[in-house]
This record gives structure tokens, C-alpha cells and sequence, in this order.
């Protein structure tokens, strides 16, 4: 491992304010360790000259004794669902074909205005649908970690999605953090398969202006890295209230670092018995009574709670997250911008056409079945259906935090699989976000963070869900956690080392 | 309720996404799957629930009337396939195929 590629956002800050390295060094190694992670498949699009730039201003910056933000010179990658001006931004998709954002995403304008150092644009399932990084027009992303024993080492994994690209590059060194979108999961079970902490704020935490649209209601943007203090780093330089985004919450940012101090003890910790699944490997429920134990021992209180309606929150979630991509992704007509394809014919038929060809089977799929649970004759039996047991989900959340301050549940119901695995059946592939979904549904906060390998020796995460905007007792809570379990495992060429 | 191949040519019209005739009969097969899945949802009981459409409890914030932002027609065009920059005009077009004959 190179020294400067294998830090985290603490030290890189350390290092750069003694000076044992300048961000344009920093920049370089890790623009060199993606060059040789390429097989990964991890960015769409490498940035090395807007990385060199604004490594170069930071330096000069700091030279000068200038003000410098709390990212300044710490290099990031951006998952590509985020605009960025006068840098290509697909979403994972062919339709977004040759577009290039005049304008700046709200979320990476403020990492920019915070000095961070953008290395380029991560990979990810097309339009964020997926939980495999498998629907990206980009090809698939390879997890970095390999199963153990002989017969598993040649398979490659998937990194889970859909911010599949920005997982791997964390947990493969070529980043010190990423930032991604999740909706349904997007960022706890990719960071959950490659053994790094991923975590999703409060629905209205961060602005979603520039960010393109999946399901309106459910997506947020959140920060990954290799520690729960590196998330709260970033989470804290994304945040914020923004006027062009009118679901952004008018609330101040607090100080995530300082919750961080706060001992665990008399942290009362719900454990929801409704989170476990059919062919669930024991793996993940003995990490789970583990994951309690070690809440325990750091002097919080677990209790058993419930939360009746777990089971309904995945059918809800294909429902509504369908529902409002059907009506999110009508912009993309061939018109305006991207992909266009004319063979000829009239208006309508060059909409069909270009979102024909423009559009992956998964994105066409939940398109077409949100146009039909939207359609008239319909509307009451789905969508108004699944909007009323969301109101359920929300309302047993509420109800448990009345008498906890954080859920503890498995972030996935499994370890990375293989790529191509269960792509002939979406309903399978869906399944992956059972644990994560519920959260998204009630928009709370919530972080997967790594805490243990099954028997082949891949990472399997923990899940901490808390209130709304109750970011700092997820971030306790977590400290806690992470505290207790550990985890320090890599996998193999983290950081360049061979 | 089962999706037939009529009802999948319908809403992908109404989606606006060309499906080769000879794909509907697998592309039935798969949203029927996830429908049926769905329909879960009938068990649960929400007789005088109140839709939930938003998580945020906030009410829509109003700012005052006054411009914000324009002048930027070219910056608008700039990723357009096909546009049209009109001689003379204000700005430009996103040129489509002929609508009105």
C-alpha cells in the first residue's frame, strides 16, 4: 500500500496541514491508483485535469495562508448521477449520450466550494435502478474483494448498486471517499458488499437540486468512506439548506463530529424482530446478536421492538419508486438533450424510438409498471394503495422511536454475489434492498457500516437507522459500533499494493 | 389482475417506448411477476389511512416574484441534438420533426 492512497479524510487533513504532503501529490496517487484499478470498471468518466487543477488551487491556497474549507485538497469521486459542469454526466445511461451539464449539482458546488478535489465520475446502475451495478450502459463495476478458496477466486462480484462504482473505489483505495445517491438502499448495501460505511441523511439533509432524478420522494445524496468519522466529514460539507431545492429542510447543520465523542452508555437501541428473511445465511444473523453484544458493551440498552409492517415496505417501494421514475424520466425524449434517435417519422414516433433504444431493460421495465399503476382504472388498486401503507411504515417508525433512539438491523440479506447472478428474475434482485428500504420509505437517517467477514472472507455490513434529522445520535451510535467491532480488513490491492 | 399483451402495448405507447412485437409476450411475463408480487398489498389493511406522498412536513416555501434567472437561451441549446439557431430571433430552437402539416 502506497501511504498516501490507503488514508482517511482525518489524515489526509492532518497531513496536509503539517505538510508531510501537498493535495497535488495526493491527487496524483490516487489519479495513478485508479489507472491501474481500471479493470474495475469503476468511473465512467476519470477527471485527472480538474483533479491536478484543484489540487493546485488548494495548494496555493494554503500557501498563501488563505481560508481554507474542510475538504480543501481531499480528493473525492462523484457518482455520475450528480451534474457537473463541463464534465460528462450519463446517470449509467445511453440516453444521457453526449450530455454535458452547463450547471453544477448543489451538493458537489459545495464539496467544490469546500476545496475537495474531484478525481471523476464513479459508475452506477443506470438512472440509480438496480442493486447490482449490473443495469449500467457502462458495464458492470467488479467488487475488489475475492471470495476465499480456490474454487471462488476467479469469480468476480458485484459491488451492489446502485452506487455501485463510488463503493469499489473507496474500498479499493482510489478514493479516500465518494459521494452517492441512495433511494432504496443505493448507498447502504454497495457499501455494506464492499466492506466500507455508507450513509443515507435525513430525507431534506441535502439538496437534490442537480442531482438526476429517480424517485423524487425517496432520493438523497450521502457520503462514502472508511470510517464513520470520514462520513461525518463529508456529510457535514454536503448539507444544507437550499432554495432551489423546496423539499430541502430549512434546519441547521450540526456539529456530526462532536456527536462522534459521546459515549454510547444508556443509548437505547431497538432490535426490530420482523428483520430477517427466508434462506437468510446464518452469517448475518450471528453478526446481527453479535452487533447487540457490542451495543451492549459500549453501556447501551437493547430492547426488542416491532415493526409490523417491515414486510409490505419492498412491494410499497415498487410501487412508488416506479410510480415517480414513470413520471421523473418523461423528460428524456430525445428533444432537448442526449440521445436522439430519428428514423424519419413523425414526433411521436421519434419518442418511442429514442426511449426505446435509449432506455436499459430495468429503467423500461419500472417505467412501464409505474405508467401502469399510474394509469387510470388503476391508480386506486397501486398507487394510492402503497402510498397509504407507507403511511403505515411511517407510523410504526414513529412509534418504536418513541421508546428507542437507533434500530439496529443487517444491512443486506446477503454478501456480494457474483456478477450476473440474479438478473433473470427482478424480483430476486429487488429483495437486496429488504433492510434498507423500509427506511427510505419513512425518510429517515440511516449508515451500514462494516463489521465483520462471512466464511468466504467478504464483508458483511451492520445497519443503524435513527429519527428524522437526528444525523448526530446515528453518528454516536455508529462510533459506538465501530468502535466495538473493529474492522479493519482490506481487500486484496487496496491502494495499489500488489 | 394480469397483464395481457394488449394492456403492455398500451402503456408502453403511453410511455412512449417502442417494444418490438415480438417482445411483449416476454415483457407480459415479467411485469405480470412483478404485479403479482405487488399485490401483496392487499392484505394490509389501511381503511381510513391517509395517503402519505411526502415525508417532509413542510409547507411549500414561497419566495418573492421577482426574476431569477433567464438570459441563458444559449446555454439551454447547448446540449440540444439537433438545434436550430434562428437568424435574427432572440434565441434559438430545438428543432423536432414536422408537427403541423
Amino acid at each position: 500500500m502506497t501511504a498516501l492512497t490507503g488514508l482517511s479524510i482525518a489524515a489526509v487533513r492532518d497531513g496536509l496541514a503539517e505538510r508531510d504532503f501537498t493535495a497535488l501529490e495526493l491527487a496524483r496517487e490516487h489519479l495513478r491508483s485508479i489507472e491501474k484499478a481500471r479493470h474495475l470498471n469503476a468511473f465512467i468518466t476519470e477527471t485527472p485535469e480538474i483533479a491536478l487543477a484543484r489540487a493546485k488551487e488548494s495548494d496555493a491556497r494554503r500557501a498563501k495562508g488563505k481560508a481554507l474549507g474542510p475538504m480543501d485538497g481531499v480528493p473525492i469521486a462523484i457518482k455520475d448521477l450528480f451534474c457537473t459542469a463541463s464534465v460528462p454526466t450519463t446517470a449509467g445511461s445511453h440516453i444521457l449520450d453526449g450530455f454535458t451539464p452547463t450547471y453544477e449539482s448543489t451538493v458537489t458546488a459545495k464539496l467544490k466550494a469546500a476545496g475537495a478535489v474531484m478525481l471523476g465520475k464513479t459508475n452506477m446502475d443506470e438512472f440509480a435502478m438496480g442493486s447490482s451495478n449490473m443495469t449500467s450502459y457502462h458495464g458492470p463495476v467488479k467488487n475488489p474483494w475475492r471470495p476465499k478458496g480456490r474454487e471462488k477466486r476467479d469469480k468476480n462480484l458485484v459491488p451492489g448498486g446502485s452506487s455501485g462504482g463510488s463503493a469499489a473505489a473507496v474500498a479499493a483505495g482510489l478514493a479516500p471517499a465518494a459521494i452517492g445517491t441512495d433511494t432504496g438502499g443505493s448507498i447502504r448495501q454497495p457499501a455494506s458488499f464492499c466492506g466500507i460505511v455508507g450513509m443515507k441523511p435525513t430525507y431534506g439533509r441535502c439538496s437534490r437540486w442537480g442531482i438526476v432524478a429517480f424517485a423524487s420522494s425517496l432520493d438523497q445524496a450521502g457520503p462514502f468512506a472508511r470510517s464513520v468519522e470520514d462520513t461525518a466529514i463529508l456529510l457535514a460539507a454536503m448539507a444544507g439548506h437550499d432554495p432551489k431545492d423546496s423539499t430541502s429542510a430549512p434546519v441547521a447543520v450540526p456539529d456530526f463530529q462532536a456527536a462522534l465523542k459521546k459515549s454510547a452508555k444508556g443509548l437505547k437501541v431497538g432490535i426490530p424482530k420482523e428483520y430477517t428473511m427466508d434462506g437468510m445465511p446464518a452469517a448475518i444473523d450471528a453478526l446481527w446478536k453479535r452487533g447487540v453484544a457490542w451495543m451492549q458493551a459500549q453501556g447501551a440498552e437493547c430492547r426488542e421492538v416491532s415493526l409490523p409492517h417491515t414486510a409490505y415496505a419492498l412491494p410499497t417501494y415498487y410501487i412508488v419508486a416506479p410510480a415517480e421514475a414513470s413520471s421523473n424520466l418523461a423528460r428524456y425524449d430525445g428533444v432537448r438533450f442526449g440521445l436522439r434517435v430519428d428514423e424519419g417519422g413523425t414526433l411521436d414516433e421519434m419518442y418511442a424510438a429514442t426511449r426505446g433504444e435509449g432506455f436499459g431493460a430495468e429503467v423500461r421495465r419500472r417505467v412501464l409498471i409505474g405508467t401502469y399503476v399510474l394509469s387510470a382504472g388503476y391508480y386506486d388498486a397501486y398507487y394510492l394503495k402503497a402510498q397509504k401503507v407507507r403511511a403505515l411504515i411511517a407510523e410504526d417508525f414513529r412509534k418504536a422511536f418513541e421508546a428507542v433512539d437507533v434500530l439496529l438491523t443487517p444491512t443486506a440479506p446477503s454478501a456480494a454475489f457474483a456478477i450476473g447472478d440474479k438478473m433473470d428474475d427482478p424480483v430476486a434482485m429487488y429483495l437486496n434492498d429488504v433492510f434498507t428500504v423500509p427506511a427510505s420509505l419513512a425518510g429517515l437517517p440511516a449508515i451500514s457500516l462494516p463489521a465483520g467477514l462471512d466464511a468466504d472472507g467478504l464483508p458483511l455490513g451492520l445497519h443503524l437507522i435513527a429519527k428524522p434529522f437526528d444525523e448526530e445520535t446515528l453518528f454516536r451510535a455508529a462510533a459506538a459500533l465501530e468502535e466495538a467491532c473493529s474492522f479493519d480488513a482490506h481487500p486484496p490491492g487496496f491502494g495499489g499494493s500488489p | 389482475m394480469s397483464l395481457d399483451k394488449a394492456t403492455v402495448r398500451k402503456i408502453a405507447y403511453l410511455a412512449r417506448i417502442r417494444v418490438p412485437d415480438d417482445a411483449l409476450d416476454g415483457l407480459a411475463r415479467e411485469l405480470n411477476h412483478i404485479i403479482g408480487w405487488v399485490e401483496q398489498l392487499n392484505e394490509v389493511d389501511t381503511t381510513g389511512v391517509e395517503p402519505m406522498a411526502s415525508v417532509v412536513d413542510i409547507r411549500l416555501p414561497k419566495r418573492a416574484d421577482e426574476v431569477s434567472d433567464g438570459g441563458i437561451a444559449g446555454e439551454v441549446l447547448k446540449n440540444a441534438p439537433e438545434p436550430v439557431v434562428a437568424p435574427g430571433a432572440d434565441g434559438g430552437f430545438f428543432a423536432v420533426p414536422k408537427v403541423v402539416e
